[in-house]
C-alpha cells in the first residue's frame, strides 16, 4: 500500500494526483447532497466517469456504530474515531485509487464534518485534525450555508418528516426538546464551519436561494476549475446512462 | 495516579489528576507470556487487597466483534487497522480504565497504545500520526516490557499454537511464507519496541527466563509504584491467619516480599 506521499500538512496544501476531488459541507438540510446528486447528473451527462462517496457509509464500522448509537455508549471520542475509521476505510478504497488514476470524485461531506461535530461534542480540536492528517485537500470544498430555522423547516417539510437523535444533538443534552436541541447543535457546528472558512480555502455557497441558481454557479465554477483537467477513461466515450446524453451548458 | 497526565492531546472533558488508582501496562509482542503473567500479578495484588482490573487489546464492548471481523476480511489499510484498534483502546479507557482509576483500582493492561505505535511502524508509520491518533491516552505509571529475541520467539509460537495471519504480518507481504514473513514482521516490531523501551523507559523483562523469574522481576517493579502517591495498601495479611485461606498462604509464600 502507498500513502500518499505528501507528508508536511496534507490538508493545508494542493494535492499532486492527476485526479480532481469535490466535495460538499453544510449543516443537515442545507440542501448539499441535492446539489452534489445534480452536479455528478451533469458530469456524466458530460461523458465523465465520476466516482461518489457519502459520510459514514462504509461496510466497517457500520454495526459498531450501530450498536453503541443504540446502547448509547458513545463518548465523544469513540463517536469521533468510529467516523475516522469509516473515513479512512472509504479514503483508501473510494477516494485515492481513482484520484491517482486521474479520474473525478465527488464526497458528501469530507473531513470538515468531523472538525465541526467532533469539536462540538468537546474532542479537542487540534486532535481531530491530526486525526484525519492522511486525507488529502479536495479541489473544491463547496460550504452550503444557511439560517438553521430554514434548514429545520426544510428537513421537517422534506421526506424525512424528522430529525435525528444524533443529527440533533440529543446525546448532549442541549435541550430535552429536539428541534430546539437541533438549533443549539447546529447553531454551534456552523460557527465551526465559519472558522474553518478561511482555513481550509471553503467555497461559501448561499443555500437560501433556489436549487437552480445554486447549481446553476456551481457548475460554472466546476467547469472553470476543470478547463486544464484531462479526464482519463478506461472505455471511451462510453457513457453511464444513455438518456443522460443531453448536452446541457 | 500521581501525576496523571494525557500522552498528547487529551481529553477535553477529564482531569487526569482526579485518578488515584495506578496503571501498569504490560507489553511485548506475541507468545512473550504477557497474559500469563497479568493473571498471576492479579493474584497477588488481590492476595495484598488491591483492587484489580484487567484490560485486553481488542476487547472492548464496542468494537471486538468489529475487529474479528475486519480481520477475516483481510481488506485493511494502515489508518483504518490502527484507527479500530484506537476506537477499541478508547471505549475501555472511557468505560472501563479510567472508572476503575478514579474508584483507585490497579489497572493491568495487556497490551498498552506502544502495541499500535510497534504495529503502525511495521505497516510504514512514520510514527507521528499514530502517536497522534493516541493523543487521548492516559501515560501508564509503569511500562513493563516483555523481551523476547525473534529467534526463541518463533519456536515458542510453533512449539504452543503455530504461527497465524497476523502475528506474521501477512497483510504486509514481507516474505514468501508464513514463517519468512512471521520473522522479518516480529522483527520489525521488536526493533520498534527496543527503540521505544528507551524513548518511554520501560522496564525491560528478559522474558527467555523461567516464568518464576520474570515474576519475580514484575513484582520488584510493580510493588514500588503502588506505594507512592496516597493509595496506602490495606494490610490485608494482618487480619488473617496464616493457612485459613489457601491462596493467601500460597502467595505469601511465593511473594518476593517474603522471600
Amino acid at each position: 500500500m502507498t500513502p500518499p506521499t505528501q507528508t508536511a500538512s496534507n490538508l493545508t496544501e494542493a494535492h499532486s494526483f492527476p485526479g480532481k476531488l469535490i466535495i460538499v459541507e453544510g449543516v443537515d438540510g442545507s440542501g448539499k447532497s441535492t446539489q452534489l446528486l445534480l452536479l455528478r447528473k451533469w458530469l456524466e451527462s458530460r461523458g465523465f466517469h465520476v466516482f461518489f462517496t457519502e459520510w459514514n457509509s462504509s461496510a466497517l464500522v457500520r454495526y459498531a456504530t450501530k450498536q453503541g448509537k443504540k446502547r448509547k455508549t458513545l463518548t465523544p471520542t469513540t463517536f469521533s474515531l468510529l467516523h475516522a475509521t469509516d473515513f479512512a476505510s472509504r479514503f483508501y478504497h473510494d477516494i485515492l485509487p481513482p484520484l491517482k488514476a486521474g479520474m473525478l470524485v465527488l464526497a458528501d461531506r469530507y473531513v470538515f464534518t468531523a472538525f465541526a461535530r467532533d469539536t462540538v461534542r468537546g474532542v479537542s480540536p487540534q486532535w481531530v485534525r491530526k486525526l484525519y492528517d492522511f486525507a488529502v485537500r479536495p479541489d473544491m470544498s463547496f460550504y452550503f450555508q444557511v439560517p438553521i430555522d430554514m434548514a429545520i423547516d426544510r428537513l421537517l417539510a422534506g421526506t424525512r418528516a424528522e430529525l435525528k437523535y444524533y443529527e440533533a444533538g440529543m446525546d448532549l443534552g442541549l435541550s430535552p426538546d429536539v428541534v430546539q436541541s437541533f438549533r443549539l447543535f447546529q447553531s454551534q457546528i456552523t460557527m465551526e464551519y465559519d472558522k474553518m472558512i478561511d482555513e481550509y480555502g471553503l467555497i461559501k455557497m448561499d443555500a437560501t436561494r433556489s436549487i437552480e441558481e445554486q447549481q446553476d454557479q456551481m457548475r460554472q465554477l466546476v467547469m472553470k476549475a476543470l478547463e486544464h483537467y484531462k479526464p482519463k477513461r478506461g472505455t471511451y466515450g462510453k457513457r453511464t446512462l444513455f438518456w443522460r446524453r443531453f448536452d446541457i451548458s | 495516579m500521581e501525576s496523571g497526565r494525557f500522552f498528547g492531546d487529551g481529553l477535553t472533558y477529564l482531569d487526569p489528576a482526579d485518578l488515584k488508582g495506578k496503571l501498569i501496562a504490560i507489553e511485548g509482542t506475541d507468545g512473550v507470556g504477557r497474559s500469563t503473567h497479568i493473571e498471576m500479578l492479579q493474584e497477588w495484588l488481590e492476595v495484598q487487597g488491591y483492587g484489580v482490573l484487567t484490560t485486553g487489546w481488542t476487547r472492548s464492548n464496542l468494537m471486538s466483534k468489529t475487529i474479528e471481523a475486519a480481520k477475516q476480511g483481510n481488506i485493511l489499510d494502515r489508518w483504518s487497522f490502527s484507527l479500530l484498534y484506537a476506537t477499541d483502546f478508547a471505549d475501555r479507557l472511557e468505560h472501563q480504565i479510567i472508572p476503575a482509576l478514579r474508584s483507585g483500582f490497579v489497572v493491568l493492561a495487556d497490551r498498552y497504545i506502544y502495541t499500535a505505535f510497534a504495529r503502525d511502524a511495521a505497516r510504514g508509520g512514520d510514527g507521528r500520526w499514530i502517536r497522534d491518533v493516541f493523543g487521548f491516552a492516559l501515560v501508564p505509571d509503569l511500562v513493563c516490557y516483555l523481551r523476547l529475541d525473534v529467534e526463541t520467539l518463533a519456536l515458542r509460537v510453533l512449539e504452543s499454537h503455530g504461527m497465524n495471519y497476523w502475528e506474521s504480518g501477512m497483510d504486509v507481504k514481507l516474505g514468501a511464507d508464513l514463517y519468512d514473513s512471521f520473522k522479518k514482521y516480529q522483527t520489525l516490531l521488536i526493533d520498534e519496541f527496543d527503540k521505544m523501551a528507551e524513548e518511554y523507559h520501560f522496564v525491560v523483562v528478559d522474558a527467555r527466563k523461567s516464568p518464576d523469574d520474570i515474576q519475580d522481576i514484575l513484582r520488584a517493579k510493580i510493588g514500588p509504584v503502588l506505594q507512592t502517591g496516597e493509595h496506602v495498601p490495606p494490610k490485608a495479611k494482618a487480619s488473617l491467619e496464616v493457612g485459613q485461606d489457601p491462596a493467601v498462604s500460597i502467595e505469601t509464600a511465593t511473594s518476593p516480599s517474603s522471600s
